[in-house]
């Protein structure tokens, strides 16, 4: 499981804004990880999205890693903010657009 | 099989102690839930960590036989 917890830390000290999904930003495969794509592309957030559906090592390992059971999940500068509930949620409170803009995360609000 | 609603208010309620727990049924399928959990034991504690108190008090179901739990957590009723 060491491989695949180095292979996390790697994207996620790569990437920003990632997140882990079921399916790509373009294409999501779950309605659950579609909610926090809409979100992100909401709050003009860039991001990176990883499909662990055709990664099987890295739908178990991530679930380990963040000690989280369910997908999507998203890592801001290295930090897990939560999954589908808590982000939507923190959305509609405006804590999400804080906690992007504390972490220095640019954000391209749409007209 | 999915859960029934009774066995996972149970399994909360026995693992949180407290906690008032409101389920709703979100497909109509006996398979899409959303859990509504009001305890103390949030208090002071991160939406993370509640949320794992409850994933934890369902040992290892969620994500497993049961799919899809729309989680709302709060110390106290608003």
């Amino acid at each position: 499981m060491s491989d695949v917890f180095d292979r996390i830390r790697d994207e996620i000290g790569k990437n920003d804004v990632l997140l882990f999904m079921k399916g790509t930003p373009v294409f999501p495969q779950c309605g659950f990880s579609a909610a926090v794509v809409d979100v992100l592309s909401q709050l003009g957030v860039k991001f990176h999205g990883i499909n662990i559906l055709t990664d099987g090592e890295l739908r178990q390992g991530i679930k380990e890693f963040s000690q989280w059971p369910t997908i999507p999940q998203l890592y801001v500068k290295g930090e897990f903010i939560g999954g589908c509930d808590i982000i939507r949620e923190m959305f509609e409170t405006g804590e999400l657009e804080q906690v992007m803009k504390e972490k220095g995360v640019t954000l391209a609000h749409a007209a | 099989m999915p859960m029934a609603a009774d066995d996972i208010i149970a399994l909360i309620k026995q693992g949180i102690p407290g906690a008032e727990v409101e389920m709703q049924d979100l497909a109509g399928d006996g398979d899409h839930w959303a859990a509504t959990v009001v305890s103390p034991a949030f208090a002071g504690k991160s939406k993370i960590q509640q949320h794992q108190m409850v994933y934890g008090a369902l040992g290892g179901r969620m994500g497993g036989v049961l799919h899809a739990l729309k989680l709302t957590t709060m110390a106290q009723k608003p």
